[in-house]
């Protein structure tokens, strides 16, 4: 058995990025899945939404997950930077003329940048509404049985309001960490699959092809949905 | 200068009694043996880590001596053994093509025209398999046929399929395969590896080797190195030509220093002429690209017939392709209809320069010939034609075919050729000429493969022992690893048996200072020197005197004056040269130094060793002695003996000693492949 | 032709280095990059100045010494060259050229160009190797049939000619396309099979002790690298890896 053991090694922190990583992805997808909702969420006042978040924010099985989320979140982020902190230090000397882009894509080489801007708005985002959610006033609705759910829907939709005066910048920070995503994900969806030795000739073309696309689709419809809410609400 | 040696001694080789066959086998049943315990108490220094370095250190480690390697470049794993491109011979007759120890051992004889020692060569053959299977357990990756055993192919115009090979990189698998072994010892301790070290001297105590002075190329630190035995493995000298196909650092200094320590140098002059190599493009040329032999089997070389064609291609005004068939002068297959371009490399080599220096060369320089593979590409073509049924193919795509048949089988090599040269050896002939490509003399040692001075020892290029005159394609691969894992590591036992006691060696006694100091003052005379000329200038005039006159065909008057201009251009050194730079830094300048002044006195050696060969053979071919059709002449009664050279202070008035060759088993022919 | 060049210079591994500027004429087309140097030292060891330090040998594109980083790339613009197989052909008349040494922190410099990358060797020395003894009598060669694939994409991996092109051109400074691809000629071969594990944890750990950066799988190596080495063997490599922690072998 080696010395270094599964948490020390340099293999070892890519598979914990890696594994992080695409944990997240598959968090992604199912946030978008939820998020969908919101283009028909006007027609019964959000209240399928709302239970939606509800049992999200309740359901046992759904906390695990979400606890795993957050340590995820972490952990890529931490690794990450150690891991950037280690590459600096294994280049002390920098190269007067680099032509990198000759060798390797503009996302795989700014894939630390990339994750910055996505944190940076992923705490706004978290700020806006999980923390809303969780320790934040939130409205209740009223259902027809009278129990009262948290009216989530009436926060994200009084967020994106052109009344809201923060809507537009804030609007614009969620596209650009989008962006960001996408092309986080251009590089990182099929970097995961490679880091854990998942690839061969027959099959790394078609985890290329579903990262590529899943980089687009996922930053996309999640860019839509902000935009049909203010467009609708205008 | 003396004309005759000084007094002339029988060289004794130490070859056992006994039939050919048995001679190894009984040998190494009888010689001493050291025992585990003792090989602890022993050291022993490996200098250089090629294929018979490296298999060397890494053999002596595993039976448990204590190795210093030591290597010039920065790592044991890029020693030029590494660029060695078609293969390695073993007579496994894995093809069922009547191949046998036998006949690998007969045609390496004739292949060195008569002039190699029988009993060493025979060990050789009988090796060579045990040679593969080394290889193949250590992870070296042949290619391999679709049943997945070992594929072979057949090389230098042998009659059986007996290369091993692993595509044109087969130099570079084995060296791989010998360094994992070296790497090996090297964690466990075993071998303690000096990247980065120039051996500057060997010392000897009570005349045995004893150690050796190296300098640290890094921080040129001089360091004292004690040893029971010294291994030289540090290749050819093939650099005295200045271009030749060796590396840039490829040098004879070790070999050297041992020469002039009391070492004799064996058949200093047998230099193998590369036919197909890339020609010479310009002034500051630093080094020839050989392109595989195995383009000769499907390549027909050429050159025009009449001067007025050669004229228009070298101003630029025709192009290879419009002289037509008429006008071409296909002359290897005019002059040897049977083998046509297949004859062995010395033949093909002179029939180049012949027609070059008759004027018919077709570069700028006039230094080169055509392969042309245009009727090769066409036969292919009709023939993938005929495969794939096509019924009346065009010319074009005849061609398309053929391209595809010659890019599948040489294409790695033509890229090569086009990345050097810009032109596309598909569409136009390539430009070829001969170049120095490996040197078969070396220090003279005996069947043990120990040198004159007793615990100093020999391997691979760096001793003169199995190749005679001109060497086998695919023949050198195979004696490197022969010496360094199977013959050596065996042989050395029996001096180091009477070593047990010894203890460990002293670098405290005065031979080891005297030598240290030699080394200090002759770097500081080279830094000191108030020079205005850069060493290169040096190298490339001697190259140019040796590539003259102790070429691929000499003369007594050109080897004469070659000699004398070597002289003066010693003299010139010492006074002229330039050596920038610190001693205690890396200093390339300074190394190369040391390096060429070695070679030059090496050329004058050679050039007085092909002055006394007075007799044509393999690569030496003498003016003077050739037939009214201009074929070598050999001389077997006067000739058929190894010529060894002892130092007296001047190269050329070193003291001529003989080995007379006995040939029992073989008899003598005269090679002819008309 | 002429060139101006913009040179590394370092006189040794404590020292500080800098750029320097020189200009260089009388190119021909045909010459190499090498040859290039040597008339730009030759003017300097003429002009009484330092000539410039650089590793090289071979000059035929397999030893692995030359090691420049040649106008932001690893042995030059040209894709499966070396150094030494680059002509000045490939440059345009009058252009400024910057001529850098491989940088790593695991890759010292000796002087100017050169650096040392005995990192590698101690990498090889951890368990790239198979081990067998050459004073025994291993079985015959053909007792080991391999299939012909396999064989080949070791072979393949086993081209590595350990120049350092790949440390030299990740932006992290990882050597994992070097390892990887000593690790892949023995995980694809019956040989390598009994060390397999202990040969890619042993041959990670050192490469990790030697201070090469991270692999985040740019691919930027694989286009580097004079001998086009794949990326598939890094993966397999990572594979290896994981099982062998996995298996706890």
């Amino acid at each position: 058995m080696a010395q270094t053991g599964i948490l020390k090694s340099s293999l070892a922190k890519k598979y914990a990025m890696a594994a992080t990583g695409l944990f997240l992805c598959l968090f992604l997808a199912g946030h978008l899945a939820g998020n969908l909702q919101l283009f028909t969420a006007a027609a019964d006042g959000g209240r399928q939404f709302n239970e939606y978040a509800k049992f999200m924010t309740t359901f046992p099985a759904v906390k695990v997950l979400s606890y795993l989320t957050y340590f995820s979140v972490l952990f890529h982020l931490v690794d990450g930077i150690v891991l950037s902190l280690q590459n600096r230090k294994a280049r002390p000397v920098r190269y007067a003329m680099e032509r990198a882009s000759t060798n390797a894509g503009w996302s795989s080489r700014n894939m630390m940048l990339l994750g910055t801007i996505v944190l940076v708005f992923l705490v706004t985002h978290m700020q806006n509404f999980w923390w809303q959610m969780h320790f934040g006033s939130v409205p209740m609705q009223q259902l027809e049985d009278g129990t009262q759910i948290k009216d989530l829907y009436s926060v994200v939709a009084a967020f994106f309001h052109p009344d809201n005066g923060f809507a537009l910048p804030a609007i614009g920070l969620y596209l650009l960490g989008q962006f960001a995503l996408g092309f986080h994900l251009w590089h990182g969806f099929s970097s995961g699959f490679q880091s854990v030795g998942l690839r061969h000739p027959k099959f790394s073309q078609i985890i290329g092809g579903l990262g590529k696309a899943f980089s687009v689709v996922v930053p996309v419809l999640f860019s839509a949905i902000v935009v049909f809410m203010y467009i609708t609400q205008a | 200068m003396t004309e005759m040696p000084k007094h002339s001694v029988a060289l004794d080789a130490k070859i056992p009694e006994g039939p050919l066959a048995d001679k190894w086998t009984h040998h190494k049943n009888s010689i001493r043996l050291v025992n585990p315990a003792n090989k602890r108490l022993i050291d022993v220094i490996v200098v250089g880590t090629g294929l018979a370095g490296s298999s060397a250190a890494a053999s002596l480690a595993e039976m448990g001596y204590n190795v210093k390697a030591f290597c010039f470049q920065d790592s044991p794993r890029r020693a030029h053994s590494i660029a060695a491109q078609g293969g390695i011979n073993a007579a496994k007759n894995y093809q069922n093509d009547g191949d046998s120890v036998y006949r690998l051992f007969y045609d390496t004889i004739k292949g060195g025209d008569y002039r190699s020692r029988e009993a060493n060569v025979y060990r050789l053959a009988e090796v060579s398999a045990n040679i593969i299977d080394q290889c193949v357990s250590q992870g070296v990756p042949f290619a391999r046929d679709y049943g997945g055993l070992l594929d072979n192919r057949s090389f230098g115009g042998v009659q059986v399929s007996r290369t091993f090979y692993a595509k044109g990189q087969t130099g570079q698998q084995l060296l791989l395969g010998a360094y994992s072994a070296l790497s090996r010892q090297i964690s466990k301790g075993k071998v303690t590896m000096y990247n980065r070290h120039e051996l500057m001297d060997v010392v000897t105590v009570d005349g045995k080797a004893r150690g050796i002075i190296a300098r640290n190329l890094v921080t040129g630190e001089v360091e004292r190195h004690g040893a029971h035995a010294v291994v030289l493995c540090s290749g050819g000298y093939g650099n005295v030509f200045y271009l030749s196909t060796n590396a840039m650092g490829s040098n004879v200094s070790a070999a050297w220093k041992a020469h002039k320590k009391g070492a004799f140098m064996a058949n200093p002059s047998y230099t193998q002429i590369h036919p197909t190599c890339i020609p010479v493009s310009g002034h500051y040329q630093s080094k020839l690209t050989l392109m595989s032999e195995s383009l000769r089997n499907d390549g027909r070389i050429w050159v025009p017939k009449e001067q007025a064609d050669v004229d228009a291609l070298r101003n630029g005004s025709m192009r290879p392709t419009d002289i037509p068939e008429d006008r071409r002068d296909y002359y290897l297959e005019r002059r040897y209809p049977a083998f046509g371009n297949l004859v062995p490399r010395d033949v093909a080599s002179r029939a180049a320069k012949e027609r070059c220096d008759a004027g018919f060369g077709v570069n700028e320089a006039g230094e080169a010939v055509f392969l042309d593979y245009a009727s090769a590409i066409e036969r292919y073509g009709k023939t993938e034609a005929n495969v794939q049924g096509i019924q009346a193919p065009s010319a074009e795509k005849i061609r398309e075919l053929g391209e595809a048949v010659v890019r599948a089988k040489y294409g790695n090599l033509f890229q090569m050729y086009e990345q050097i040269t810009a032109d596309n050896p598909y569409k136009t002939p390539m430009r070829i000429y001969p170049a120095v490509h490996y040197t078969m003399g070396g220090l003279w040692v005996d069947y043990n493969l120990q040198t004159t001075i007793p615990g100093l020892y020999a391997c691979g290029e760096a001793n003169f022992s199995d190749h005679g005159a001109n060497r086998l394609g695919a023949s050198a691969l195979m004696q490197g690893l022969a010496d360094g894992y199977f013959v050596l590591p065996y042989t050395i036992g029996d001096y180091l048996a009477d070593d047990i006691r010894t203890g460990a060696i002293s670098t405290d006694a005065p031979e080891f200072a005297a030598a240290e100091q030699a080394v200090r003052d002759r770097i500081a005379g080279l830094l000191g020197n108030n020079g205005k000329t850069p060493v290169d200038d040096f190298h490339r005039r001697l190259g140019r005197i040796m590539w003259n006159e102790c070429g691929m065909s000499r003369n007594e008057k050109g080897l004469t004056q070659a000699i004398a201009d070597i002289q003066d251009l010693r003299a010139e050194f010492e006074k002229e040269v330039c050596v920038p730079g610190r001693p205690d830094r890396f200093n390339p300048e300074l190394d190369k130094a040391g390096r060429v002044s070695d070679l030059m006195e090496l050329g004058e050696l050679m050039c007085k060793d092909a002055l006394e060969r007075k007799e044509s053979c393999g690569g030496h071919f003498r003016e003077e002695y050739q037939t009214p059709e201009g074929e070598a002449l050999r001389d077997d009664k006067g000739h058929a003996h190894v010529s060894a050279w002892a130092h007296t202070g001047v190269p050329a008035e070193a003291t001529h000693h003989k080995e007379e060759l006995t040939f029992e088993n073989v008899e003598l022919k005269t090679r002819s492949y008309k | 032709m002429d060139f101006t060049l913009k040179i590394w210079r370092q006189e040794g591994p404590q020292e500080e280095g800098r750029m320097e500027t020189y200009p260089v004429t009388g190119i021909t087309h045909d010459m190499s990059f090498l040859e290039m140097m040597d008339v730009l030292n030759d003017q300097l060891i003429r002009d009484g100045q330092d000539p410039v330090a650089f590793d090289h040998d071979c000059r035929e594109g397999i030893c692995g010494m030359c090691s420049m980083f040649i106008n932001g790339e690893a042995h030059g613009p040209n894709r499966k060259t070396t150094t030494c197989q680059l002509h000045m052909r490939s440059f345009k008349d009058g252009e400024t050229i910057y001529i850098e040494p491989w940088r790593a922190a695991a890759f010292p410099v000796v002087k100017d160009l050169a650096v040392d990358r005995s990192a590698f060797d101690r990498i090889i020395q951890s368990g790239g190797y198979v081990s067998v003894n050459s004073s025994g009598n291993p079985l015959d060669a053909n007792a080991i049939p391999v299939p012909k694939d396999d064989a080949d994409e070791a072979f393949n991996a086993a081209t590595c000619i350990g120049c350092g092109a790949c440390v030299a051109t990740c932006k992290n400074a990882s050597a994992m396309l070097f390892v990887s691809a000593k690790v892949s000629q023995f995980a694809l071969l019956p040989q390598g099979q009994p060390e397999r594990m202990s040969r890619v944890q042993r041959m990670v750990d050192q490469m990790d002790k030697e201070g090469f950066g991270n692999c985040t799988n740019t691919g930027a190596c694989e286009v580097e690298c004079p001998k086009g080495i794949s990326l598939d063997n890094i993966a397999r490599m990572n594979r290896d890896y994981l099982k062998s922690q996995v298996t706890g072998e």
